[in-house]
């Protein structure tokens, strides 16, 4: 796949001057909306989990005219349900140090100087809030004996910044902004549409005007027109097939508006997590995270022979290897997620792995079972051991948990400007859909305070200075109808092949083939094979797909088949990109560029820039985004 | 392992549905439930059958989008299980298997084991909220809550609104969902200042969408995959009492 280079882009739209004054100076240029005016104002969010849920709820609250996608029958059930272990803010409350220079030089640091010292500046900020903000609504945090919250340390911190609700964090802070987003269906703010799929985005006159859905229960295809449209989709792990993600996550709403002309930035930075239950065969349709919070208490080991097929409680302590503690005596077994995942790899590699196939680790609590109690360690841990058990079969309390690196989330997305505005005027991206704030690693519990800071915080202040300029008309029927002639068309085409492969079993070469070629490790040479793979195997998607069923009923082959048809299109993207950029940094690890140790060995002179391509007619078209850090100094990351 | 099961099939809302037979080998025991029946319809879909639709999405038991009625429980034997995080382990080689919808009138049947929920939301919309608009909201700090409360608290608003407590209650009450979400809002200092209405509004709610009333049969807390415990239906009815008591 062939590709050129555009212009730079030089303005993100950040205002200047000292680092802790740009938020509230933007806030205060920002436009503001005549309250009168705000129920005239049209606008349309998908996506309902942290970011959408909240996004939707507060544009509610103020006022506007607000209508809101999901996929799922319930807005409640976004993926963000999902997160386990916290939410990160810099709250200080335990004196130990923090702040928000703190939250946001980690934050820097973890993304591994391939984020913008702007945005995460102000991400670190607006923390605070958020934490402010869910207490309010009710959301259960964990709290101490005093009545105050409890907090915990988490991956790439020595300080205890993570808010946590037992292991579910995600669930309780999800159900909060769901409930905000119901009170506004009540209040007739938000028009909410569950079991509907976007599958374009209309642009007209240049700017996003609309979304072409899929009614998922009649199949009808609808047409929806507003002022903005915000997209807060999620993450596009499952381009993987096994991933830690629900598995209707995709990409479907991004890439259509990519395809529509918003940008795509960083699409290569991946993060592999490394504490999940690894794979037990052939049939397996998803992965199972196990919280990093247990690397608070739990140790990672191997044994130190290899093939060493014993029994873990029969290896004695001097033939097992807790190599991250040796590795990284100052972090130990809380370095970043890319670290561990990839010291996992190596030490299987090896030959040292355990479980089926050698592809596993030990994570051992009997330190921390004598250390605190059983009792102590239920507390704390106890829907985790369960779940572990549920699906293993096997009690952690009594052998030692396996663990393996898996997909789990995306931190490329599409390209957003300060204001989280797309190079499409009027289409906004938020949470894990856009690209902004984790560089090329994002730290454990950062995911979810990026979600809610945009979307109660962020969004509603950016979106209202675009919105000061509306309402913006009448919308261009032809390009409507060119969308949804588009939409229909692809359906059509993909119920008309009526070939001899399900939609599974592609996605499962494909996400086989992305693991294997664009996965922990890439290389020139496997990155070559991928893109000349991807287009043969997409090639036979095309000519040998079998959907059952119409189009006019709830057909879940036909959903499923559109969504790996997209996955096609970004795995190449996906794969250019980790080609183009021969530096490792972060989760994206080049093989090429490592240091003696082993460690990823960043190119600031050639790659310390955000990486955001734009699909033209004549293939993809590459324009690099400068990264200037005046706050936080560049250096090589040390965990040692 | 192989297994014969038996399947409701209905193909949309208005179609007559019916038990269908269909046999499945080389089952691994370390498949999860909804793994067997994914390998099930990919060879539908290869003989050009229409596959058995089903909700999920997680997978792990959070998102409370699967549920079926296995050999007539909600969510399976299992105990505190979603359907997702059921394992073949747990059945006997050669076994038969039925596998139905939740039925209960105001969850009607779109399509094979899928459900229209949305009368949850509904329920949640009458009230089940703290009204306080983003960026008003006081230091978290400035109201301790002792920890007993947040975590009995916690406990209710695991709730995932699957809909189990439906599925098995005699009456078709929708009380264990509806209570849960009361309980864990009103042992909160937050959820003070609407309690009364909130409870009034949401049990209002749930009688209007039909549900039936609750006879104290315990089966919604039997099958409840998150242990939802029959006294915040208690907690509910007081809340509830002191609303028309006014
Ligand atoms: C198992 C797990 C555990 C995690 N734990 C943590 C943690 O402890 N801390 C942390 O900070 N982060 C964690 N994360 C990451 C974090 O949960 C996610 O990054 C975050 O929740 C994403 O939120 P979101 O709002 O951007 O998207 P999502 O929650 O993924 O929501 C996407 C929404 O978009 C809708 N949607 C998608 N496509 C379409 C379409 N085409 N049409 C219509 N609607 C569509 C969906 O219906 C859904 O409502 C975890 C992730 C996983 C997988
Ligand atoms: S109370 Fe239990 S069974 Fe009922 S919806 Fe909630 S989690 Fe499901
Ligand atoms: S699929 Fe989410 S709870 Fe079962």
């Amino acid at each position: 796949m062939n590709h050129t280079q555009g212009p730079d882009i030089r303005d993100t739209k950040a205002p200047s001057g000292p680092i802790e004054e740009r938020w509230e100076k933007r806030k205060f240029s920002a436009r503001l909306v005549n309250p009168a005016n705000k129920r005239k104002l049209h606008v349309i969010v998908v996506g309902t989990g942290l970011a959408g849920g909240s996004a939707a709820a507060t544009l509610g609250e103020l006022g506007y005219n607000v209508t809101s996608f999901c996929y799922q029958d319930s807005p409640r059930r976004a993926h963000s349900i999902a997160a386990q272990g916290g939410i990160n803010a810099a709250k200080n409350y335990r004196g130990d140090g923090d702040s928000i220079h703190r939250l946001f030089y980690d934050t820097v640091k973890g993304g591994d100087f391939r984020a913008r010292e702007s945005n995460v500046y102000r991400l670190a900020q607006v923390s605070v809030n958020i934490i402010d903000q869910a207490v309010a609504q009710g959301v259960p945090f964990a709290r101490e004996y005093g009545g105050l919250l409890d907090t915990r340390s988490f991956g790439g911190a020595q300080v205890s910044r993570t808010f946590y609700a037992r292991g579910q964090t995600g669930q309780q802070l999800l159900l909060g902004a769901y409930q905000a987003l119901e009170r506004q269906v009540a209040a007739g703010t938000v028009t909410m549409h569950t079991r509907h799929e976007m599958l374009d985005l209309i642009v007209s006159d240049g700017r996003a005007r609309g979304v072409i859905v899929r009614d998922m229960v009649t199949g009808e295809i609808e047409r929806h027109v507003a002022d903005a449209v915000v997209l807060a989709t999620g993450g596009y792990g499952n381009v993987f097939f096994l991933s830690t993600n629900a598995k209707g996550c995709n990409t479907t709403a991004i890439w259509r508006a990519h395809e529509r002309g918003a940008y795509f930035a960083n699409p290569c930075y991946t993060q592999i997590h490394p504490t999940c239950i690894p794979v037990s065969g052939e049939y397996q349709s998803k992965l199972t995270l196990m919280s990093e919070s247990l690397r608070n208490d739990g140790r990672v080991w191997v044994p130190l022979r290899k093939n060493d097929s014993r029994a873990p409680g029969d290896i004695p302590e001097q033939e097992r290897d807790y190599y991250l503690e040796r590795i990284y005596p100052a972090f130990g077994n809380l370095v970043p997620r890319d670290i561990a995942s990839r010291a996992a790899k190596n030490v299987c590699d090896e030959g040292r792995g355990v479980g089926p196939g050698g592809l596993g680790v030990y994570l051992d609590f009997r330190d921390a079972i004598g250390r605190l109690g059983r009792d102590a360690v239920e507390k704390k841990y106890g829907n985790l051991f369960e779940m572990y058990e549920r699906i293993t079969g096997e009690n952690p309390y009594d052998v030692p948990m396996r663990i393996y690196p898996a997909v789990h989330y995306t931190m490329g997305g599409l390209w957003v400007d300060y204001d989280l505005q797309s190079t499409i005027p009027g289409l906004f991206v938020i949470g894990e859909a856009n690209f902004s704030d984790h560089g090329a690693n994002r730290l454990g519990a950062s995911a979810l305070m990026q979600g809610l800071a945009d979307g109660y915080f962020v969004l509603p202040t950016t979106i209202g200075d675009y919105l000061a300029d509306g309402p913006y008309g009448d919308v261009d029927e032809e390009a409507v109808a060119e969308a949804e002639v588009k939409v229909r068309d692809k359906i059509e085409r993909l119920l008309s092949v009526n070939g001899t492969r399900t939609p599974d079993s592609f996605h499962r070469e494909l996400g086989k083939l992305m693991w294997d070629y664009c996965g922990m490790e890439r290389t020139e040479e496997s990155l070559r094979k991928a893109l000349e793979r991807i287009p043969e195997l997409r090639e036979e998607f095309w000519r040998d797909i079998k959907v059952t069923g119409t189009a006019e009923k709830l057909n879940q082959v036909l959903e499923k088949a559109g969504r790996v048809a997209d996955f096609f299109d970004l795995a190449e993207l996906m794969c250019l990109d980790a080609l183009v950029r021969t530096e490792s940094c972060g989760g994206h690890f080049r093989a090429e560029s490592q240091d003696s140790d082993g460690e990823a060995l960043r190119d600031d002179e050639r790659f310390a820039h955000v990486s955001a391509w734009e699909r033209t007619p004549g293939g993809p078209v590459l324009h690099k985004e400068p990264l200037e850090y005046e706050y936080v100094k560049m250096t090589q990351r040390s965990y040692k | 392992m192989n297994l014969t099961l038996r399947v409701w099939r209905q193909s949309g809302p208005s179609d007559d549905g019916r038990m269908v037979t269909y046999q499945v080998e080389d089952v691994s025991p370390d498949m999860s439930f909804l793994e067997m029946l994914d390998v099930l319809n990919e060879r539908l879909i290869l003989e050009g059958d229409d596959p058995i639709a089903f909700d999920h999405d997680c997978r792990e038991g959070i998102c409370g989008m699967c549920g079926m009625v296995i050999n007539g429980v909600a969510h399976g034997e299992q105990r505190a299980t979603t359907t997702c995080q059921l394992h073949m382990r747990h059945f006997e080689d050669g076994a038969t298997i039925t596998i139905e919808p939740w039925r209960a009138a105001p969850f009607p049947v779109v399509k094979d084991l899928v459900v229209d929920r949305s009368a949850f939301d509904r329920i949640i919309q009458a009230g089940g909220f703290v009204s306080v608009p983003a960026g008003s909201a006081p230091d978290a700090h400035s109201i301790p809550v002792r920890k007993e409360d947040a975590d009995d608290a916690f406990d209710a608003a695991t709730c995932i609104g699957c809909g189990a407590c439906v599925a098995a209650c005699p009456n078709g009450s929708a009380s264990l969902f509806t209570a849960a979400k009361i309980t864990h809002l009103s042992l909160l200092p937050q959820g003070q200042p609407e309690r009364v209405s909130r409870a009034k509004a949401m049990v209002d709610q749930m009688d209007a969408e039909g549900f039936g009333g609750c006879t104290n049969t315990g089966e919604c807390t039997a099958v409840c995959p998150k242990g939802i415990p029959l006294d915040t239906i208690a907690q509910m009815n007081s809340d509830y009492l002191k609303a028309n008591g006014k």
